[in-house]
């Protein structure tokens, strides 16, 4: 309980009244950020009839909280639950296994071509999705795959670039004693990366499995150009259907509690994750 | 030449530096296919493509450059451009102020700062087809939160949706309710900065503002770069958002070029002219980020420099 009263000592009378008025801005600029959420919530729980009303009602004078319930099974949320999770939880897995196992190659291992390989990963960056795009579809649909979860899946297995970057930032900042006495106690180079740099790893392999979550919950252009059956939609690709389709109609009561069901995961997962994780992006840093 | 030196003297290294090389491809091997086989074979294929007319029916036809010239001379190929374009120019430049501005907010030492963190970062992490039907239902020309709000101080909003001189206008502002992710970037520069530096600006009577101009803005310059590279690259592929709220209307006011190669893309089956926007795209991306490049040593301070002239 010391800390504050050092604090305000610290400071000059100009300084607090800075951090005053930085602190009121940001309130106003909090509240901006909230409203649309706010507006989302509000809608989500008013009746057919209060949803069109001029003013607006800002809080439903009897809040409908069967809108949520009958969202999900009008919409049949479980079933793009379930393929979403499928995918997203694979496509971790994927993403953490060939970003931490490609840069222990980067980060520890000499070999001709290693820092070609990877500028030439750095760089495709840059590249805009588009350019792939057309090729990796016609491929996709020669072996077949096309309408099912692989050309969303596999991929993740073969190493993103700036994941793979982060890793390799991360592993070059550990004492190399650590690998050479396992190396002495006659460990392979697998079990040194396996046993030793993967249990030391947990901060960086947690920032990539949320960022991977985040990216691949909200994905909506993958799922939408492979998975052209209904059944197999995600709830991304499956929301766009249900504006304005027969199910739901113009009832935007209906449609806004789907979007808050959809914004949970992300939502609760941040939750969890946030001091940690923000403060884990603003301490590492990016340097540029 | 770096190159060549190594490979020859790893030819004269014995059978360790050898082994270890075997295993360093071992384990850069899932980049390595991941590289060749999503995204180097692809963007030739996507190169050869363009030359071609292909819609998966009859095998691809060369055509040598007549999808570029049939691109230049229809007219929703430049209000494509046209379309991304402004929104990028006014985008990027905006997000990165409000970006850097809230940065700063954010950097100040106030307890439960952190609160603060995560409400702008939010919608970073919230985004995608779920809030851009929120946004759609905001922007509602009748109904919507944002045209109730100016009802209440006495203006009368426009039909943001339906009105083509307003339609990119909303969704620039859904762009810059999503700056968290560039915010954060920003804050991380920020408290790299070296606290004695700041101290000694201020010892030498420097005000806020010199100390912003002269102390911060250096300092932060290789993330402001970072920043604008990534901004430009991310500005010129916007999709979601483009395809969930507008779809490209009304009249083709939001005719996003992300938009325009989809349809052509997976609407109209004409994967050779598609290929050919997404090189046109790329050369876009690549002349724009080289020009970025290129000015960098006018305005990026690079740490290196300061300890060479210390």
């Amino acid at each position: 309980m010391h800390t504050p009263v050092r604090w305000f000592r610290r400071r000059s009378s100009q300084q607090l009244l800075m951090a005053i008025g930085a602190a009121l801005l940001l309130l106003g600029g909090a509240t901006v950020i909230m409203v649309p959420f706010f507006w989302m919530i509000s809608t989500s729980l008013k009746q057919a009839g209060e949803v069109y009303l001029m003013p607006p009602i800002w809080i439903p004078s009897d809040p409908q909280w069967v809108n949520f319930v009958t969202a999900w099974t009008r919409l049949n949320f479980s079933l793009y639950a379930s393929n979403t999770f499928l995918i997203v939880s694979t496509v971790m897995l994927g993403t953490l296994f060939s970003a931490s196992f490609a840069a222990y190659g980067f980060a520890r291992l000499r070999a001709p071509g290693r820092d070609f390989i990877f500028m030439l990963l750095l760089a495709t960056l840059m590249l805009p999705g588009a350019v792939t795009l057309v090729p990796t579809y016609l491929m996709f649909n020669k072996i077949g795959w096309v309408n099912t979860f692989l050309p969303l899946i596999v991929p993740a297995f073969f190493g993103n670039a700036f994941y793979v970057f982060l890793m390799r930032q991360f592993y070059i900042t550990i004492p190399r004693e650590l690998e050479e006495s396992a190396m002495m106690d006659g460990a392979t180079i697998y079990q040194i990366w396996w046993h030793i740099m993967l249990p030391l790893s947990g901060p960086v392999l947690a920032t990539i499995a949320v960022f991977t979550f985040v990216g691949t919950y909200n994905d909506f252009f993958t799922p939408l150009i492979y998975l052209s059956d209904v059944t197999m939609h995600t709830i991304a690709v499956a929301l766009t259907y249900f504006q304005g389709s027969a199910k739901i109609g113009p009832k935007m009561h209906l449609l806004m509690a789907a979007v808050s069901i959809s914004v949970i995961p992300p939502l609760v997962l941040f939750l969890f994750a946030q001091r940690y994780f923000v403060r884990g992006i603003v301490t590492t840093g990016i340097k540029g | 030449m770096v190159q060549e030196s190594r490979t020859i003297e790893s030819r004269r290294l014995g059978k360790r530096e050898r082994r270890e090389a075997m295993h360093a491809y071992v384990f850069m091997s899932p980049v390595i296919i991941g590289l060749l086989l999503f995204t180097l074979g692809p963007v030739l294929v996507s190169l050869g493509l363009s030359f071609t007319e292909y819609n998966l029916l009859s095998d691809p036809k060369w055509i040598g450059v007549e999808n570029y010239i049939k691109m230049y001379g229809e007219d929703l190929f430049w209000q494509s451009l046209r379309v991304s374009a402004i929104y990028s120019v006014v985008s990027v430049p905006l997000g990165l102020v409000l970006a850097l501005f809230l940065a700063i907010l954010l950097n100040q030492k106030i307890r439960g700062m952190y609160v603060f963190r995560a409400i702008y970062y939010l919608p970073t992490v919230i985004s995608g087809v779920g809030v851009a039907m929120l946004w759609r239902w905001i922007f509602n020309g009748q109904y919507g939160v944002i045209n109730t709000l100016l009802h209440n101080i006495g203006i009368k909003g426009p039909n943001w949706l339906i009105d083509e001189k307003w339609a990119l206008t909303a969704l620039i502002i859904t762009s810059i309710w999503g700056v968290g992710g560039t915010m954060l970037i920003f804050l991380a520069g920020l408290q790299g900065i070296p606290q004695e530096l700041m101290e000694a600006a201020e010892i030498d009577g420097a005000g806020r503002w010199q100390q912003f101009r002269h102390v911060t803005m250096p300092l932060i310059s290789h993330v402001t770069f970072f920043n604008l590279v990534l901004g430009i690259i991310g500005a010129l592929q916007v999709f979601t958002d483009a395809y969930v709220i507008t779809n490209g209307g009304p009249n083709n006011a939001t005719m996003f070029i992300s938009v325009y190669l989809y349809r052509h893309a997976f609407i109209y089956l004409n994967f050779g002219y598609s290929a050919a926007l997404a090189w046109v795209l790329f050369m876009i991306v690549l002349v724009l980020t080289l020009l970025v490049f290129r000015s960098s040593p006018i305005w990026v301070f690079y740490e290196s420099e300061r300890q060479g002239k210390s």
